[in-house]
Protein backbone atom coordinates (compact mmCIF):
# COMPACT_ATOMS: atom_id res chain seq x y z
CA UNK A 1 0.00 0.00 0.00
CA UNK A 2 1.46 3.38 -1.06
CA UNK A 3 0.77 5.72 1.69
CA UNK A 4 1.79 9.21 0.91
CA UNK A 5 1.25 11.59 4.35
CA UNK A 6 1.12 15.57 4.61
CA UNK A 7 1.92 17.05 7.90
CA UNK A 8 -1.06 19.04 7.98
CA UNK A 9 0.09 22.11 10.19
CA UNK A 10 -3.13 23.59 10.09
CA UNK A 11 -4.77 20.86 12.09
CA UNK A 12 -1.67 21.58 14.69
CA UNK A 13 -1.78 25.09 14.70
CA UNK A 14 -5.51 24.82 15.16
CA UNK A 15 -5.13 22.57 17.88
CA UNK A 16 -3.14 24.99 20.15
CA UNK A 17 -5.73 26.43 22.08
CA UNK A 18 -8.09 23.54 23.14
CA UNK A 19 -4.85 21.54 24.42
CA UNK A 20 -3.99 24.51 26.64
CA UNK A 21 -6.73 24.22 28.63
CA UNK A 22 -5.48 20.87 29.90
CA UNK A 23 -2.54 22.59 30.90
CA UNK A 24 -3.83 23.92 34.04
CA UNK A 25 -5.12 20.66 34.62
CA UNK A 26 -1.62 19.07 34.11
CA UNK A 27 0.37 22.15 36.43
CA UNK A 28 -2.03 21.57 39.60
CA UNK A 29 -1.30 17.65 39.30
CA UNK A 30 2.02 18.36 39.12
CA UNK A 31 2.77 21.29 41.37
CA UNK A 32 0.26 20.49 44.01
CA UNK A 33 0.91 16.57 43.92
CA UNK A 34 5.14 17.72 43.86
CA UNK A 35 4.50 20.34 46.39
CA UNK A 36 2.86 17.79 49.38
CA UNK A 37 5.17 15.24 48.04
CA UNK A 38 8.25 17.43 49.45
CA UNK A 39 6.35 18.05 52.77
CA UNK A 40 6.11 14.29 52.79
CA UNK A 41 9.34 13.53 51.57
CA UNK A 42 10.83 16.32 54.36
CA UNK A 43 9.06 14.23 56.79
CA UNK A 44 9.85 10.52 55.88
CA UNK A 45 13.38 10.89 54.67
CA UNK A 46 14.47 11.94 58.35
CA UNK A 47 12.04 9.25 59.90
CA UNK A 48 14.06 7.00 57.62
CA UNK A 49 17.74 8.15 58.95
CA UNK A 50 15.80 7.89 63.26
CA UNK A 51 17.68 6.11 65.27
CA UNK A 52 13.89 5.25 66.63
CA UNK A 53 13.20 1.66 65.13
CA UNK A 54 9.23 2.43 65.25
CA UNK A 55 10.06 5.94 63.76
CA UNK A 56 12.16 4.24 60.74
CA UNK A 57 10.28 0.69 59.86
CA UNK A 58 7.43 2.75 58.75
CA UNK A 59 9.17 5.04 56.65
CA UNK A 60 10.75 2.64 55.31
CA UNK A 61 7.59 0.82 54.22
CA UNK A 62 6.17 3.60 52.64
CA UNK A 63 9.44 4.49 50.68
CA UNK A 64 9.46 0.84 49.76
CA UNK A 65 5.77 -0.19 48.85
CA UNK A 66 5.24 3.47 47.21
CA UNK A 67 8.24 3.32 44.87
CA UNK A 68 7.89 -0.26 44.10
CA UNK A 69 4.60 -0.06 42.40
CA UNK A 70 3.01 1.90 38.99
CA UNK A 71 1.78 5.51 39.78
CA UNK A 72 -0.73 4.19 37.40
CA UNK A 73 -2.28 1.50 39.57
CA UNK A 74 -1.74 4.05 42.58
CA UNK A 75 -3.71 6.53 40.73
CA UNK A 76 -6.72 3.84 39.79
CA UNK A 77 -6.11 2.61 43.25
CA UNK A 78 -7.00 5.86 44.45
CA UNK A 79 -9.91 6.80 42.29
CA UNK A 80 -11.51 3.34 41.50
CA UNK A 81 -10.42 1.20 44.93
CA UNK A 82 -10.35 3.86 47.30
CA UNK A 83 -14.38 4.99 47.06
CA UNK A 84 -15.06 1.72 47.84
CA UNK A 85 -13.50 1.81 51.21
CA UNK A 86 -14.47 5.61 52.21
CA UNK A 87 -18.08 4.89 50.56
CA UNK A 88 -18.00 7.95 48.55
CA UNK A 89 -16.54 8.82 45.04
CA UNK A 90 -13.28 10.85 44.90
CA UNK A 91 -12.52 13.83 42.81
CA UNK A 92 -10.30 12.68 40.03
CA UNK A 93 -8.37 16.00 40.07
CA UNK A 94 -7.72 15.29 43.81
CA UNK A 95 -7.01 11.55 43.13
CA UNK A 96 -4.61 12.96 40.51
CA UNK A 97 -2.54 15.40 43.23
CA UNK A 98 -2.60 12.63 45.67
CA UNK A 99 -0.95 9.99 43.51
CA UNK A 100 1.54 12.38 42.39
CA UNK A 101 1.99 13.32 46.15
CA UNK A 102 2.51 9.93 47.37
CA UNK A 103 4.61 8.50 44.71
CA UNK A 104 7.26 11.70 44.56
CA UNK A 105 7.09 11.69 48.17
CA UNK A 106 8.31 8.02 48.34
CA UNK A 107 11.58 9.32 45.99
CA UNK A 108 12.11 12.33 47.70
CA UNK A 109 11.94 10.69 51.21
CA UNK A 110 14.84 8.71 49.72
CA UNK A 111 16.49 12.06 48.22
CA UNK A 112 16.13 14.18 51.32
CA UNK A 113 17.95 10.90 53.34
CA UNK A 114 21.07 11.15 50.87
CA UNK A 115 20.81 14.62 51.19
CA UNK A 116 21.10 14.93 54.55
CA UNK A 117 23.39 11.75 55.07
CA UNK A 118 25.77 13.61 52.93
CA UNK A 119 26.82 15.92 55.31
CA UNK A 120 30.06 15.68 57.08
CA UNK A 121 29.54 14.44 60.21
CA UNK A 122 31.99 17.12 62.03
CA UNK A 123 28.97 20.00 60.87
CA UNK A 124 26.94 18.10 63.05
CA UNK A 125 29.60 18.47 66.00
CA UNK A 126 30.86 22.06 65.40
CA UNK A 127 27.23 22.96 65.87
CA UNK A 128 26.11 20.81 68.67
CA UNK A 129 29.37 22.03 70.18
CA UNK A 130 28.58 25.43 70.20
CA UNK A 131 25.74 24.56 72.07
CA UNK A 132 22.72 24.49 69.76
CA UNK A 133 20.28 21.98 70.15
CA UNK A 134 19.58 18.89 67.40
CA UNK A 135 16.62 20.89 65.98
CA UNK A 136 18.80 24.60 65.56
CA UNK A 137 21.33 22.38 64.25
CA UNK A 138 19.28 21.02 61.81
CA UNK A 139 17.85 24.02 61.01
CA UNK A 140 20.47 26.44 60.99
CA UNK A 141 23.28 24.11 59.60
CA UNK A 142 22.23 20.87 58.20
CA UNK A 143 19.25 21.79 56.36
CA UNK A 144 20.40 24.44 54.45
CA UNK A 145 23.44 23.11 52.97
CA UNK A 146 21.33 19.18 52.53
CA UNK A 147 18.98 21.20 50.49
CA UNK A 148 21.18 22.80 47.83
CA UNK A 149 22.21 19.27 47.17
CA UNK A 150 18.98 18.02 47.05
CA UNK A 151 18.05 20.39 44.24
CA UNK A 152 19.11 18.52 41.20
CA UNK A 153 17.72 15.12 42.26
CA UNK A 154 14.82 17.49 43.00
CA UNK A 155 14.59 18.82 39.85
CA UNK A 156 14.96 15.18 38.16
CA UNK A 157 11.67 14.17 40.01
CA UNK A 158 9.85 17.33 38.91
CA UNK A 159 10.26 16.52 35.62
CA UNK A 160 9.67 12.64 36.10
CA UNK A 161 6.07 13.56 38.30
CA UNK A 162 5.50 15.77 35.65
CA UNK A 163 5.73 13.52 32.85
CA UNK A 164 4.02 10.91 35.42
CA UNK A 165 0.43 13.18 35.23
CA UNK A 166 0.56 12.57 31.75
CA UNK A 167 -0.85 8.47 32.50
CA UNK A 168 -4.18 10.53 34.47
CA UNK A 169 -6.21 10.61 31.16
CA UNK A 170 -7.24 7.35 32.55
CA UNK A 171 -9.24 9.06 35.19
CA UNK A 172 -10.92 11.30 32.97
CA UNK A 173 -9.19 14.35 34.28
CA UNK A 174 -9.10 16.95 31.42
CA UNK A 175 -4.78 17.33 31.43
CA UNK A 176 -2.67 17.26 28.23
CA UNK A 177 -2.99 14.40 26.88
CA UNK A 178 -6.89 13.80 27.83
CA UNK A 179 -7.62 16.97 25.79
CA UNK A 180 -5.53 15.72 23.06
CA UNK A 181 -7.59 12.34 22.72
CA UNK A 182 -10.63 14.16 23.01
CA UNK A 183 -9.62 16.26 20.16
CA UNK A 184 -8.18 14.00 17.70
CA UNK A 185 -11.27 12.27 18.39
CA UNK A 186 -13.09 14.61 16.58
CA UNK A 187 -10.09 16.05 14.15
CA UNK A 188 -8.69 12.89 13.70
CA UNK A 189 -5.21 14.69 13.51
CA UNK A 190 -3.13 12.41 16.06
CA UNK A 191 0.25 12.96 14.76
CA UNK A 192 -0.37 16.77 14.68
CA UNK A 193 -1.95 16.58 18.20
CA UNK A 194 0.71 14.55 19.78
CA UNK A 195 3.36 16.09 18.44
CA UNK A 196 1.79 19.51 20.07
CA UNK A 197 1.02 17.77 23.39
CA UNK A 198 4.65 16.31 23.40
CA UNK A 199 5.84 20.12 22.39
CA UNK A 200 3.75 21.55 25.39
CA UNK A 201 4.98 19.06 28.00
CA UNK A 202 8.76 20.04 26.90
CA UNK A 203 8.01 23.50 26.82
CA UNK A 204 7.22 22.77 30.87
CA UNK A 205 9.84 20.32 31.75
CA UNK A 206 12.40 23.24 29.82
CA UNK A 207 10.89 25.54 31.88
CA UNK A 208 11.43 23.86 35.29
CA UNK A 209 15.31 22.73 34.53
CA UNK A 210 16.20 26.25 33.59
CA UNK A 211 14.60 27.45 36.93
CA UNK A 212 16.46 25.12 38.78
CA UNK A 213 19.58 25.77 37.16
CA UNK A 214 19.38 29.23 38.45
CA UNK A 215 18.54 28.44 41.43
CA UNK A 216 21.17 25.92 42.01
CA UNK A 217 23.83 28.84 40.67
CA UNK A 218 22.46 31.23 43.08
CA UNK A 219 23.23 28.46 45.86
CA UNK A 220 26.48 27.39 44.50
CA UNK A 221 27.65 31.44 45.51
CA UNK A 222 26.98 30.62 49.16
CA UNK A 223 28.94 27.32 49.31
CA UNK B 1 43.63 41.06 74.81
CA UNK B 2 41.17 38.33 74.61
CA UNK B 3 39.49 38.84 78.00
CA UNK B 4 37.99 36.15 79.48
CA UNK B 5 34.63 36.63 81.66
CA UNK B 6 35.50 34.44 85.10
CA UNK B 7 32.49 33.62 87.02
CA UNK B 8 33.23 32.46 90.42
CA UNK B 9 32.90 29.00 91.14
CA UNK B 10 34.65 25.98 91.85
CA UNK B 11 37.86 25.90 91.94
CA UNK B 12 37.85 22.85 89.45
CA UNK B 13 36.02 23.02 85.94
CA UNK B 14 36.15 19.64 84.80
CA UNK B 15 36.74 16.26 87.16
CA UNK B 16 36.89 12.87 85.22
CA UNK B 17 36.22 10.16 88.09
CA UNK B 18 37.33 6.71 86.56
CA UNK B 19 36.14 7.32 82.98
CA UNK B 20 36.08 3.71 80.89
CA UNK B 21 35.36 3.89 77.56
CA UNK B 22 34.69 1.29 74.66
CA UNK B 23 34.12 1.24 71.00
CA UNK B 24 32.49 -2.83 70.97
CA UNK B 25 35.03 -4.43 72.74
CA UNK B 26 37.99 -1.93 72.04
CA UNK B 27 38.31 -0.56 75.80
CA UNK B 28 39.75 2.98 74.12
CA UNK B 29 39.70 5.10 77.32
CA UNK B 30 40.63 3.35 81.16
CA UNK B 31 39.80 4.43 84.38
CA UNK B 32 40.70 7.86 83.09
CA UNK B 33 41.29 10.09 86.20
CA UNK B 34 41.51 13.83 85.59
CA UNK B 35 41.14 16.98 87.11
CA UNK B 36 41.34 20.68 85.29
CA UNK B 37 41.94 23.79 87.32
CA UNK B 38 40.02 27.33 86.26
CA UNK B 39 42.79 29.13 83.90
CA UNK B 40 45.54 25.50 83.58
CA UNK B 41 46.29 25.15 80.19
CA UNK B 42 46.72 21.33 79.40
CA UNK B 43 48.17 19.45 76.73
CA UNK B 44 47.36 15.94 75.86
CA UNK B 45 49.97 14.10 73.93
CA UNK B 46 50.62 10.13 73.05
CA UNK B 47 50.52 8.07 69.46
CA UNK B 48 47.94 7.86 67.33
CA UNK B 49 44.94 6.20 68.28
CA UNK B 50 45.42 6.68 72.19
CA UNK B 51 42.35 7.72 72.80
CA UNK B 52 43.29 11.83 72.67
CA UNK B 53 40.37 12.92 70.86
CA UNK B 54 37.90 10.60 72.57
CA UNK B 55 39.02 11.68 75.69
CA UNK B 56 38.49 15.37 74.99
CA UNK B 57 35.32 14.74 73.06
CA UNK B 58 33.63 13.14 76.21
CA UNK B 59 34.18 16.35 78.27
CA UNK B 60 31.34 18.10 75.94
CA UNK B 61 29.49 14.68 75.12
CA UNK B 62 30.20 14.48 71.91
CA UNK B 63 31.02 10.75 72.63
CA UNK B 64 29.44 8.74 75.77
CA UNK B 65 31.26 7.22 77.96
CA UNK B 66 30.02 3.98 80.06
CA UNK B 67 30.91 4.07 83.50
CA UNK B 68 32.73 7.15 85.63
CA UNK B 69 31.50 10.44 85.88
CA UNK B 70 32.42 13.39 84.45
CA UNK B 71 31.39 17.06 86.06
CA UNK B 72 32.01 20.17 83.87
CA UNK B 73 31.95 23.43 85.35
CA UNK B 74 29.33 21.74 88.26
CA UNK B 75 27.15 20.07 85.93
CA UNK B 76 26.79 16.12 85.55
CA UNK B 77 27.62 13.83 82.50
CA UNK B 78 26.74 10.63 82.86
CA UNK B 79 27.21 7.14 81.78
CA UNK B 80 25.77 6.18 78.11
CA UNK B 81 24.49 9.82 77.36
CA UNK B 82 21.99 9.87 80.55
CA UNK B 83 22.72 13.34 80.65
CA UNK B 84 20.60 15.02 78.33
CA UNK B 85 19.42 17.76 80.52
CA UNK B 86 23.19 19.09 81.28
CA UNK B 87 24.53 18.63 77.74
CA UNK B 88 23.61 21.24 76.05
CA UNK B 89 24.04 23.58 79.29
CA UNK B 90 27.62 21.70 79.22
CA UNK B 91 28.32 22.79 75.69
CA UNK B 92 27.79 26.50 75.98
CA UNK B 93 30.31 26.58 78.52
CA UNK B 94 32.81 24.52 76.40
CA UNK B 95 34.40 25.24 73.24
CA UNK B 96 35.55 23.44 70.89
CA UNK B 97 38.47 24.20 68.01
CA UNK B 98 38.50 20.73 65.43
CA UNK B 99 41.50 19.34 63.20
CA UNK B 100 39.16 20.06 60.05
CA UNK B 101 37.97 23.56 61.06
CA UNK B 102 33.91 22.42 60.87
CA UNK B 103 33.44 25.94 59.41
CA UNK B 104 29.70 26.06 58.14
CA UNK B 105 30.33 26.48 54.65
CA UNK B 106 26.93 28.24 53.29
CA UNK B 107 27.42 31.33 56.37
CA UNK B 108 29.27 34.27 55.84
CA UNK B 109 32.90 34.20 58.30
CA UNK B 110 30.92 36.83 60.41
CA UNK B 111 27.21 35.06 60.22
CA UNK B 112 29.64 31.93 61.25
CA UNK B 113 30.66 33.81 64.37
CA UNK B 114 27.45 35.38 65.60
CA UNK B 115 24.95 31.88 64.96
CA UNK B 116 25.38 30.67 68.37
CA UNK B 117 25.26 33.73 70.28
CA UNK B 118 22.17 34.66 68.62
CA UNK B 119 19.81 31.18 68.75
CA UNK B 120 21.54 29.78 71.94
CA UNK B 121 22.11 32.63 74.34
CA UNK B 122 19.71 34.89 72.58
CA UNK B 123 22.08 37.73 71.94
CA UNK B 124 20.41 40.91 69.88
CA UNK B 125 21.91 40.32 66.01
CA UNK B 126 23.28 44.06 66.60
CA UNK B 127 25.36 42.62 69.57
CA UNK B 128 26.16 39.74 68.45
CA UNK B 129 27.54 41.16 65.29
CA UNK B 130 29.81 44.01 67.27
CA UNK B 131 31.20 41.06 69.29
CA UNK B 132 32.31 38.97 66.36
CA UNK B 133 33.80 41.92 64.54
CA UNK B 134 36.03 42.41 67.48
CA UNK B 135 37.12 38.89 68.49
CA UNK B 136 37.75 38.11 64.47
CA UNK B 137 39.75 41.27 64.96
CA UNK B 138 41.32 39.55 67.59
CA UNK B 139 42.39 36.80 66.08
CA UNK B 140 43.68 39.28 62.90
CA UNK B 141 40.65 38.55 60.39
CA UNK B 142 38.70 41.28 60.60
CA UNK B 143 38.57 42.05 56.66
CA UNK B 144 37.33 38.46 55.57
CA UNK B 145 34.48 38.91 57.68
CA UNK B 146 31.84 38.93 54.51
CA UNK B 147 33.81 35.90 52.83
CA UNK B 148 32.58 32.46 52.67
CA UNK B 149 34.72 30.09 54.78
CA UNK B 150 35.56 28.30 51.80
CA UNK B 151 37.49 31.54 50.05
CA UNK B 152 39.58 31.35 53.14
CA UNK B 153 43.35 29.69 53.55
CA UNK B 154 43.44 26.97 56.58
CA UNK B 155 44.89 29.20 58.78
CA UNK B 156 42.17 31.60 58.39
CA UNK B 157 39.78 29.01 58.78
CA UNK B 158 40.98 27.97 61.87
CA UNK B 159 41.12 31.59 63.27
CA UNK B 160 37.81 32.10 62.34
CA UNK B 161 36.59 28.56 64.15
CA UNK B 162 38.35 29.79 67.18
CA UNK B 163 36.28 33.30 66.90
CA UNK B 164 33.49 31.35 66.39
CA UNK B 165 33.90 29.74 69.60
CA UNK B 166 35.19 32.28 71.52
CA UNK B 167 31.77 34.34 70.68
CA UNK B 168 30.22 32.06 72.81
CA UNK B 169 31.96 32.92 76.21
CA UNK B 170 33.17 29.73 76.86
CA UNK B 171 34.60 28.65 80.18
CA UNK B 172 36.92 26.04 78.87
CA UNK B 173 38.23 25.53 75.38
CA UNK B 174 38.95 21.91 73.55
CA UNK B 175 41.49 21.71 71.04
CA UNK B 176 41.77 18.60 68.82
CA UNK B 177 44.98 18.77 67.15
CA UNK B 178 44.37 22.57 65.70
CA UNK B 179 46.83 22.85 63.42
CA UNK B 180 47.60 19.11 62.11
CA UNK B 181 45.50 19.89 58.93
CA UNK B 182 47.39 22.81 57.93
CA UNK B 183 50.07 24.04 55.80
CA UNK B 184 53.55 24.27 57.83
CA UNK B 185 53.59 27.73 57.24
CA UNK B 186 50.24 27.85 58.72
CA UNK B 187 50.76 26.46 61.82
CA UNK B 188 52.42 29.53 63.43
CA UNK B 189 49.57 31.87 63.00
CA UNK B 190 46.87 29.52 64.50
CA UNK B 191 49.77 28.45 67.79
CA UNK B 192 49.71 32.90 67.73
CA UNK B 193 46.16 32.64 68.44
CA UNK B 194 45.96 30.22 70.71
CA UNK B 195 49.23 31.32 73.16
CA UNK B 196 47.17 35.18 73.35
CA UNK B 197 44.14 33.29 74.23
CA UNK B 198 46.33 30.95 77.19
CA UNK B 199 48.11 34.38 78.50
CA UNK B 200 44.21 35.69 79.06
CA UNK B 201 43.90 33.14 81.44
CA UNK B 202 41.38 31.05 79.43
CA UNK B 203 41.27 27.27 80.38
CA UNK B 204 42.70 24.58 77.95
CA UNK B 205 42.78 21.63 77.10
CA UNK B 206 44.79 20.86 73.59
CA UNK B 207 45.50 17.78 72.23
CA UNK B 208 48.49 18.61 69.98
CA UNK B 209 51.54 17.42 68.26
CA UNK B 210 53.02 20.36 68.33
CA UNK B 211 55.64 19.47 71.10
CA UNK B 212 57.53 22.88 71.03
CA UNK B 213 54.24 25.11 71.93
CA UNK B 214 52.89 22.24 74.69
CA UNK B 215 56.53 23.17 76.51
CA UNK B 216 55.86 26.75 75.96
CA UNK B 217 52.40 27.73 77.02
CA UNK B 218 51.52 24.33 78.85
CA UNK B 219 50.53 24.34 82.62
CA UNK B 220 50.50 20.12 82.67
CA UNK B 221 51.16 17.46 79.82
CA UNK B 222 49.70 14.75 80.07
CA UNK B 223 50.70 11.60 78.12
CA UNK B 224 48.26 9.00 77.27
CA UNK B 225 48.82 5.26 76.28
CA UNK B 226 46.28 3.11 74.95
CA UNK B 227 43.25 5.10 76.91
CA UNK B 228 45.46 4.89 79.72
CA UNK B 229 47.17 8.61 81.48
CA UNK B 230 50.62 6.67 81.99
CA UNK B 231 52.08 9.98 82.88
CA UNK B 232 51.56 13.78 83.88
CA UNK B 233 53.04 16.78 85.33
CA UNK B 234 54.92 20.24 84.28
CA UNK B 235 56.22 20.31 80.64
CA UNK B 236 60.07 20.43 81.78
CA UNK B 237 59.23 17.54 83.85
CA UNK B 238 57.92 15.35 81.41
CA UNK B 239 59.61 15.95 78.32
CA UNK B 240 62.88 16.75 79.86
CA UNK B 241 62.95 14.12 82.69
CA UNK B 242 60.11 11.19 82.10
CA UNK B 243 59.42 8.58 83.93
CA UNK B 244 57.78 6.03 82.64
CA UNK B 245 59.63 4.31 79.39
CA UNK B 246 56.45 4.47 77.36
CA UNK B 247 57.03 8.25 77.39
CA UNK B 248 60.40 7.86 77.18
CA UNK B 249 60.02 5.66 73.50
CA UNK B 250 57.21 7.80 72.20
CA UNK B 251 59.13 11.65 73.01
CA UNK B 252 62.55 9.55 72.05
CA UNK B 253 60.02 8.97 68.44
CA UNK B 254 59.18 12.93 68.31
CA UNK B 255 61.06 14.79 69.68
CA UNK B 256 64.26 13.57 67.31
CA UNK B 257 63.04 13.34 64.03
N1 LIG C 1 33.63 5.89 66.15
C1 LIG C 1 34.54 4.94 66.42
N2 LIG C 1 34.23 3.64 66.31
C2 LIG C 1 35.10 2.67 66.58
N3 LIG C 1 36.37 2.91 66.98
C3 LIG C 1 36.76 4.18 67.11
C4 LIG C 1 35.88 5.27 66.82
N4 LIG C 1 36.54 6.42 67.02
C5 LIG C 1 37.77 6.08 67.41
N5 LIG C 1 37.91 4.74 67.47
C6 LIG C 1 39.11 4.02 67.91
O1 LIG C 1 39.41 4.41 69.22
C7 LIG C 1 40.79 4.55 69.40
C8 LIG C 1 41.11 5.92 69.95
O2 LIG C 1 40.75 6.86 68.96
P1 LIG C 1 41.08 8.40 69.11
O3 LIG C 1 40.54 9.07 67.90
O4 LIG C 1 40.59 8.89 70.41
O5 LIG C 1 42.64 8.42 69.08
P2 LIG C 1 43.63 9.65 69.03
O6 LIG C 1 44.57 9.50 70.16
O7 LIG C 1 42.86 10.92 68.94
O8 LIG C 1 44.41 9.38 67.68
P3 LIG C 1 44.93 10.41 66.55
O9 LIG C 1 46.24 10.97 67.03
O10 LIG C 1 45.11 9.54 65.36
O11 LIG C 1 43.86 11.45 66.36
C9 LIG C 1 41.43 4.24 68.07
O12 LIG C 1 41.87 2.90 68.09
C10 LIG C 1 40.33 4.41 67.09
O13 LIG C 1 40.51 3.56 65.99
MG1 LIG D 1 42.56 12.32 67.40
Amino acid sequence: MDVTFQFDWHAAISSIPYLLTGIPYTLLISFGGLAIGFLIGILFGLLRISPVAWLRIPAIAYIEIFRGTPVLVQVLFIFYGLPQIIGGPVNALVAGIAAIAVNSGAYISEIVRGGVQSIERGQREASLSLGLSRTQSFRYVIWPQAFRRMIPSLGNQGIISIKDTSLFSVIGVGELVRQGQIYIATTFSALEVYLMVALMYLAITLSLSLALRLLERKGLVGQ
Amino acid sequence: MIDIKKKPGAELIVRMEKVNKFFGSLHVLQDIDLSVTHGEVVVIIGASGSGKSTLIRCINGLEEFQHGHIEVDGNQLLPNGKSSKSLQTIRTEVGMVFQQFNLFPHLSVRDNVTLAPIKVRGTSESDAIENADRLLEQVNIADQADKLPGQLSGGQQQRVALARALAMEPRLMLFDEPTSALDPEMIGEVLDAMRELAKAGMTMMIVTHEMGFAREVADRVIYIHKGQIVEQGKPEEVFDNPQNERTQSFLGRVLKH
